[in-house]
Parts: C-alpha cells; structure tokens; sequence
C-alpha cells in the first residue's frame, strides 16, 4: 500500500492547489531560462541566417551589433578584388520608431543587397520576396504588419510583400528588410527644410573660399544633392558581409584585410561571441541570478509545504511508529510526496508555460536541454526540500499517539 | 529451561520492579513505584485506578513506548527492558509481538477501515494481497466488514474502535494493551469491546491488559489489578464470575 498515494487521494484538493503553485513558481523558473535563449537565439539570428564568413567593419570597431560602424558602400568593390573572396555585399542595420496605428512601432532595419541578396534565406510565413530595387520590405509578424500594408517611412512608401517570423534584433525589435538604398534613404533621411539649410550652408562656406569663388560650378554642386558632390563620395554603410570562395584560406583573407588601415574584419564566430558575450552578458547575468534566487525560493517554499504537510501528520508518523513502522517506511511517504510534488509541478509549469510563453512580447525559448535540467533541479529541490519534513517525522515518539 | 522463559509457557507480561520516575530533586515525580506485574498468555486483565495513579505509564512501560526508570520487562518469556536499557530493537518488538487499542480508535484518516487493519499487517512485512484478505477477515469477525471501503470519518465511534482493535489483532500479538478502549463508548459496545478482548485473548492465547474505569464490565475479565500513587494494591474480585477461561492462571507482585 503506498500511504503517500493514500493521503494524496484523501487530501486531492489541498494538494492539487499545492501542486499548482509551485508549477506556477517553477514555470517562472522555466521563463526565465527561456527568456535568456530567447535573447541570444533573438541576437544571433541574423548572424547566423545570414550567410556570410567575414564581416568587415569600420577600423577599431567590433561591428554594427556592438557599436556604431561605418565604410563606405564602395568597399564591396575593393574586396571584390582580394584572391579568396567569392563575393561581398553591403549590410546595413539601424533602429527606427515611428508612429503606427496611434503606437509608437519599433522597425530594426535591415538591409538586403538586392539583386544579389532577395532574402531568399528569410524563411516566409506568407508573401514573397523582394521583387524591386525600391519600395517593397518584409517584415516580420512582430511587427503586426498586414501582408499589402503600406508604411510611410521618410519620404517614401514602402509596401510589405512578405512576412516573416522570428526575425528579431538583440533589442527584440521586429526585423523588417529593405533593399540597401532604401535601408539607407531612412537612415539618412532629412526634413526638406534640414536639407535646404545644409545646402544653403555648404553654399556659403564654398563662397568663403578661394576656390569656390574661382569655380561657380562648386556654388552650384555645393547646393545640389549630396550624392552630386564627388569629394563626398557615396553614402555609408554598416558593414561588408563578404563569402569566401570555396577552398579559400580564411586565414590568408583575413591577414590581407587586417592589412588595410580603414577596415577591421571579423568572422562569423567573432561577432557570435561578441553579441552572446558582450552585447547581452549583463542582462545574462542578471537572469541567471535571478532565476538562483527563484530556485532558493522555490526550495524553501517546497519545503515549507512539506514540512506542513508533515506536521499535519505528525500523529499518524506516531501511531505508525507505534506500530513499528521501520524509518524506511516513514521517510518514503514525505519523500514520495515531495517527488510527485514536484513532479506535478513540473508538468503544470511545462504545460502552462507552453501556453503562456508564445503569448509573451519577447521570444522565450525552451530547449529539451532546458527541460531536462529543471526535471533534474526540481528532483533535487524536492529531494531538498522533504529534509526538513523527514527531519521532523524522524523526532516524532510513538507516545505523541497517546497526546 | 525455567517455565518463564520457555517462550510458550512464558507469561505474556513478567514486569519486575518497574519504576518510572520524572524530573529530579524538587520536581522529582514518581510515577511507578517497583511495580511487578504478570499477565499470563489468554489472560485478560484490568488495570483500575484514579487518575494520575500511573495506569498509563505502567501500559507505556510494558508497551515498550516508554522505557521505564529502572525495573525488568520481559515479554512472551524474551527480557525486552533493563532498566531503561532495551534488550531488543523495540520498534520490531512491537510490531511483531504486540497490539495497541486506545481511548481513541487512532484510525489514520486518510486510509479506509480495511486498510487501516491492512497497514499493521504490511508493517509486518506481510505481502499486501494476503495482507487485505486478513485484514477483511478481521473486519468481518469484528462485525464491521461490510464499513471496510469506509474512511474513519464515515464510521461511529464504536465501528472505529472495532477497526482499532482487528488492527491491533492483525499481526497475532502475544500482548494486548488497552488504554481505556471503552471511554468513547455507550455501555453496550463498551462491553462487546471488553468481551472481544477476553474473546481474542481466550482463542488466540494472547495477553490483555486493559487500562479502565469502566466498572460496568470488570465481570468480563479474569483477574483485576488496582493501583494508586504508583504502586499495585490488590483488587476487589469481579462482580461477577466471568465466562470460563482456558488461561486463567495470572499472578501479582504487588509492590
């Protein structure tokens, strides 16, 4: 006869709302461990969907997902040229909110090499690529964007032709892909009238010298758009996402690049380690404590519990012993009720969490690994916690029947 | 080998200079004051005397619950207590050898009639199957076999003390010991419990010793002992001659 399954039955109310709040308590613990791989998988998701070996950044800078990086657009071009390089494309990445549907909407955007990167490695929930070299994005659902919705962003209108799930930035705002142009006409847009004073003010510093007033040409291409000034070359970019020919020696690129004295180069694994390391260590951190504090807390509630559920049975521990229970017998029925305890308390928070996690703004992501190490510290809580309740039914006398 | 020792001849209780002393000097109690005490084997005795007279210690003592101060206790011809040295693993002593009945049936509440009975038995190392056709057979012998899927909260007082007592047969004790069994119950079942008793005790050859205050049914036992401050004094005779007993040969020291 198993007396821990006999008082549980008997007792089936109390326990089943015991049982409910320390899943609840353990689906925490789940959330939290699934919100911090919610983090990196959310950090890493461009990194590692978007096909590239190397990345080539501003000179003294770890790249556009640890600070701000700028080379100029042409730089493709350049690295074209080096032996081991199969190609190389402009990436471009920035953060934008705007107004939508009467709330603030936070869009990271991206930009994609068109022709040569459609998005192909975007995964599509409805729609269809990037058709055109202007104003057409995909967006993921995060969004809340409509297949067909048309978004004003800068001075252009931009329709969504794809949709797309579980493209987040390591801030977990939704990823939304433009064409690199497009990527910079919002990055770098101005107010017409911002446009007219930078125009007017680099008339006026060109007719303070020399040789504007020499060259009335320069008066004229000084008030004209940026991209006609020559000495300012193109637009800038984040980054140069280069693919190494097949066979190529990584390390020979990377030495050659090394070499010149406007760029750095990082490979894929480098920025992995930069935004699992860096970007994201302290809010890890802060987690991973948090989540030690919930797991002390929850062993010290379970213990609690069980140490009451023993004290309610302290007479029966007595009657038993009376009877010449072996200690076997005694320990058994709080330690099996600790484990099915915390065994029911498990299968609560995985069922709720499985629930309530999709539901949550952020991505919280729970791996088997995960699972199987919570079963393993909630066996270990449980274990923990009945200490105590043995403890006490171990002191209990037989004479505490006659009390 | 002597008769007390020989275990089938040997008294079921040979309780020699018990003394159970609490607390000392100012404080010091004497609750049993070098009681001797034996119960034969199929004898059924009642244990009289007011309260605080040291009845409950004295049952304590013998049910090795309690270890007294100084004194011997040897049950079933086995010395159990020197002392308040055990001589054996008390816990097993008491599971193999001896039965408890209460003021309170004591029922656990979370397990029916039959498993109640069933639990002792299990305790025992009886396996469960065997363990539950027993135990439905000393329900039905005790009259409450058709309550045994019943929890405790679902029976009378007199339904839960039944149970109480087939537990306390259930693993063929050599010594019945009972602490007021009666108190919770009218007359009449009162006395079906002390008749059971002499019943088991006479059919099954066990010793009972019956701590009561219930004088309504002294006919119903062999032989009473009385004790008052701590010591045993003799008894008046039962007020009536009780039904033959096979065993009654019991003795007393008293002290």
């Amino acid at each position: 006869m198993n007396l821990a399954a006999q008082d549980i039955r008997h007792n089936l109310g109390r326990f089943t709302l015991t049982a409910l709040g320390i899943g609840l308590l353990l689906m925490i613990v789940l959330g939290m461990g699934g919100i911090y791989r919610g983090m990196i998988e959310d950090a890493l998701v461009v990194v590692d969907h978007i096909g590239t070996d190397l990345w080539v950044v501003q000179r003294g800078t770890r790249g556009p997902f640890a600070e701000i990086s700028r080379v100029p657009a042409n730089l493709e071009h350049r690295l074209r040229a080096v032996p081991g390089v199969a190609s190389a494309r402009p990436f471009v990445a920035h953060t934008i909110q705007r107004e939508h549907r009467g709330r603030p909407l936070r869009i990271t955007v991206q930009g994609l090499a068109w022709p040569e990167d459609k998005g192909e490695w975007i995964q599509l929930l409805a729609g269809r690529r990037l058709a055109q070299a202007h104003y057409e994005m995909i967006a993921d659902a995060s969004l809340g964007l409509g297949l067909g919705e048309v978004l004003r962003l800068g001075k252009d209108n931009y329709t969504v032709v794809g949709l797309t799930r579980g493209m987040v930035g390591s801030g977990g705002d939704g990823l939304a892909f433009f064409t690199v142009p497009d990527a910079q006409a919002i990055q770098f847009d101005l107010p017409g009238e911002a446009t007219r004073l930078e125009r007017a003010a680099r008339r006026h510093r060109a007719q303070m010298q020399d040789l504007g007033r020499a060259q009335p040409g320069l008066l004229d291409r000084g008030a004209g758009p940026v991209s006609g000034i020559p000495a300012l070359g193109p637009p800038l970019v984040s980054a140069v996402l280069v693919a190494l020919a097949p066979g190529a020696d990584a390390g020979e690129v990377v030495r050659t690049l090394d070499a010149w004295a406007d760029v750095s180069v990082h490979s894929r694994s480098d920025q992995r380690d930069l935004l699992v390391r860096g970007l994201i260590d302290k809010a890890r951190r802060q987690i991973g404590l948090f989540t030690v504090l919930l797991v002390i807390i929850s062993t010290i509630i379970m213990a609690l519990i069980i140490y009451t559920l023993t004290l309610d049975k302290v007479h029966d521990i007595a009657l038993l012993k009376l009877m010449g229970a072996r200690n076997r017998m005694i320990v058994g029925l709080i330690l099996q009720q600790a484990l099915l305890l915390g065994a029911i308390g498990y299968g609560i928070a995985y069922q709720l969490g499985s629930w309530i996690f999709p539901r949550f703004p952020r991505r919280v992501l729970i791996t088997g690994d995960d699972l199987a190490t919570l079963a393993i510290v909630v066996a270990a809580i449980s274990l923990l916690a009945s200490l105590l309740g043995i403890a006490k039914a171990l002191r209990v006398e037989p004479n505490q029947v006659l009390a | 080998m002597p008769p007390d020792l020989d275990p089938t001849h040997a008294p079921a209780i040979a309780a020699s200079r018990l003394s159970k002393i609490y607390g000392r000097g100012n404080t010091r109690v004497v609750a049993l004051d070098e009681v001797s005490l034996t119960v034969d084997r199929g004898e059924v005795v009642a244990l009289l005397g007011p309260s605080g007279a040291g009845k409950s210690t004295l049952l304590t003592a013998v049910g090795l619950i309690n270890p007294p101060t100084a004194g011997q206790i040897a049950i079933g011809g086995v010395p159990v207590m020197d002392g308040d040295r055990a001589l054996v693993d008390v816990r097993a002593f008491r599971r193999e050898r001896l039965g408890f009945v209460f003021q309170k049936a004591n029922l656990i509440p979370f397990l029916t009639a039959v498993q109640n009975v069933q639990i002792a038995l299990e305790i025992n190392d009886q396996p469960s199957r065997p363990a539950r056709r027993r135990a439905l057979q000393l329900l039905d012998y005790l009259g409450v076999a058709d309550r045994a899927d019943h929890l405790p909260a679902m029976l009378s007082g007199g339904q839960q003390q039944r149970v109480a007592v087939a537990r306390a047969l259930a693993n063929r004790p050599s010594l019945i010991l009972a602490d007021e069994p009666t108190a919770a119950l009218d007359s009449r079942r009162g006395r079906q419990v002390m008749e059971l008793f002499r019943q088991v005790a006479h059919e099954q050859g066990a010793g009972v010793l019956v701590v009561t205050h219930d004088h309504r049914a002294l006919d119903v036992f062999d032989r009473t002992v009385e004790m008052e401050d701590g010591k045993l004094r003799p008894a008046s005779p039962p007020t009536q001659t009780p039904a033959p007993s096979p065993t009654l040969h019991g003795n007393q020291n008293e002290s």
